[in-house]
């Protein structure tokens, strides 16, 4: 599948109805899902045939894309119903069957939850700001303990150094795939502009 | 839930020690047809709770004549990894739920997914 079809079918799938601000519902545009996915198949074969976690998985357009990419199985965490569902009917309405779903909470998980299961983990992480301090940190925690070998994921720019620091301390390595700029659209109220760019790091984190 | 992932799945409620596996109560299930990919169900079987697996999917009727124990060289054995194919990936859980085997706390399944979020005081 070339990068174009991949990008224009995540297209077609759907966002969150009402973003709910605590769990900081940003939507990942299909144009960035479609980048990071195409790179991560293409450029390190870890999607095709591969068992992967999408962690905070939303309406789904990052496990969408991995299943059209022949993941073996993708299977989608998230921690709130309503998104699980609009999950569910874009995976009914693609005709997808290489995807499962699981509602949990990814911050309580028991420190050992899931180790080494999955090949991969994709995923697009709440950034921690606001209410939600350290959000990601917790994220990247869960999902290293659960991938066997690779995770990737976004973040802000910003805090590159202390997350290549915490990489360090976690003996995993860390490497910046890109720098993109996220245009969040003005989703909640509190967001005077109309919409805004902001600076976020495509990273790859391996375990040796 | 397919029973790939229920072969994941632990329950984590506060002073359980083995929450696992959990056993399934159905009300629904469904067979889906998902492409075959014999490379990825032989790489995933040593990755398994075989025993697990079995129990999941003689609770769900879908054993399949699978075996209690794994079968040797099963990699170059088409047709045994098409049953564990089915069994892993086709045959999907869709209303039920999942009940720890410790505690007897039960976590529901509904439209085929698991809810395994735990209430305040069981965490």
């Amino acid at each position: 599948m070339k990068l174009k079809e991949l990008e224009s079918c995540l297209q077609q799938v759907d966002a969150f109805d009402e973003p709910k601000i605590l769990l900081e519902q940003y939507p990942t545009s299909p144009h960035i899902a479609a980048c990071m996915l195409y790179t991560i198949q293409c450029t390190f074969d870890d999607i095709e045939g591969k068992l992967v976690a999408d962690l905070g998985c939303g309406c789904g357009v990052l496990s969408i894309g991995a299943a059209m990419l022949d993941a073996g199985l993708c299977v989608g965490f998230d921690i709130d119903n309503d998104a699980l569902n609009i999950f569910k009917r874009n995976a009914e309405e693609f005709e997808i069957s290489n995807v499962d779903l699981v509602q949990c909470d990814l911050c309580s998980l028991e420190p050992d939850a899931y180790a080494k299961k999955f090949d991969t983990v994709i995923m697009n992480p709440p950034f921690g700001t606001k209410h939600n301090q350290g959000m990601d940190m917790k994220f990247l925690r869960a999902a290293l303990t659960m991938a066997k070998t690779t995770v990737y994921s976004l973040h802000k720019t910003s805090t590159r150094e202390h997350i290549q620091k915490k990489a360090n301390d976690w003996g995993v390595k860390m490497e910046v795939i890109a720098e993109l700029r996220y245009d969040l659209p003005a989703s909640y109220k509190f967001h005077k502009k109309k919409s805004v760019d902001i600076q976020v790091d495509f990273l790859r984190f391996s375990k040796a | 839930m397919k029973l790939l992932t229920h072969n994941m799945l632990t329950s984590h409620v506060k002073g359980v020690t083995k929450g696992y596996p959990l056993l399934i109560k159905a009300t629904e299930v469904k067979v889906n047809d998902v492409e075959f990919n014999p490379q990825f169900v032989s790489r995933m079987i040593p990755k398994l709770e075989w025993s697990a697996l079995i129990q999941a999917a003689e609770e769900l009727g879908h054993r399949q004549d699978l075996p209690e124990e794994l079968l040797p060289e099963y990699e170059k054995n088409e047709e045994f990894l098409k049953r564990v194919h089915r069994v892993l990936l086709e045959v999907e859980v869709i209303e039920g739920c999942l009940k720890c085997p410790e505690s007897g706390r039960e976590f529901p399944i509904s439209r085929g997914i698991p809810n395994m979020l735990l209430n305040e005081d069981e965490v």
